[in-house]
């Protein structure tokens, strides 16, 4: 069989998949007060992982990267809503939000607020619906 | 001095609007092509270059109202513009975009 000439992707592309793993980090953290959030977030990491998927084969990704993409969905979906269930623990209405400052070693004084947990939770899901469509397309060839 | 700042303003929001309208007839020819294309491939490299198209539009929007918000925007429609090219030129070329296993 014919078979293509891609030695430039192949080595180009193990780098660019961790630029896109590390942009897709700072998109997740950066959603609060400006663009990005988990939904961006995770389809940029979806992204690399396809780009590994295109340019290393089906195969290969799947002994790197072991993962069962259809169980993100369920535990995606349960951080989301345990998140907005947890605040009746504190007498809260549902999905209500709080935040504070805390001092870190290295960061210094950065703001935590409990609606990064949902945030984790939709890219989680956004994760495993994106990779479970393309995987499914993609294995539909015989 | 004022003078030659509210000048160059007033030239900026022109060449701008020249720009947008510019993008605005590359957009619609593009569209053509996509809709009327004669071949398949045609279509595709259509749809790319729509995607360059609009990464352009989000720079001249981020002159046009004074922001540096747009700026991860332009990155994310990069990004993904790149992986449609990837794709597309593996279609053109193999006819499948995920092969199971390429050895």
């Amino acid at each position: 069989m014919y078979k293509p000439n891609d030695l430039i992707l192949r080595t180009t592309s193990s780098l660019i998949a961790f630029i896109l793993l590390g942009f897709a980090v700072y998109l997740l953290l950066a959603g609060h007060n400006s663009p990005g959030g988990g939904f961006v977030g995770g389809l940029m990491t979806s992204g690399a992982i396809l780009l590994m998927n295109m340019s290393y084969g089906a195969d290969v990704v799947k002994k790197v990267l072991p993962i069962d993409f259809t169980k993100l969905i369920p535990i995606g979906l349960a951080i989301a809503v345990g998140t907005g269930v947890g605040s009746f623990l504190f007498k809260a209405p549902f999905l209500s939000q709080t935040y504070d400052y805390y001092t870190f070693p290295i960061f210094g004084k950065i703001e935590l607020a409990t609606a990064m947990i949902f945030d984790i939770g939709v890219y989680l899901t956004v994760v495993g619906v994106m990779m479970t469509i393309i995987l499914t397309i993609a294995n539909d060839q015989d | 001095m004022t003078d030659l700042l509210t000048t160059t303003e007033q030239i900026l929001h022109v060449v701008v609007i020249i720009c947008f309208i510019g993008i605005a007839i590359s957009l619609a020819l593009l569209l053509y092509r996509v809709i009327a294309g004669p071949t398949q491939p045609d279509r595709a490299v259509a749809l790319d270059t729509i995607g360059i198209n609009l990464m352009g539009l989000a720079g001249l929007m981020a002159i046009f109202i004074v922001t540096t918000k747009l700026n991860d925007v332009i990155l994310l429609i990069g990004i993904l513009a790149f992986l449609g090219t990837l794709a597309i030129a593996k279609y053109l070329e193999k006819g499948v975009i995920i092969d199971r296993d390429l050895d």
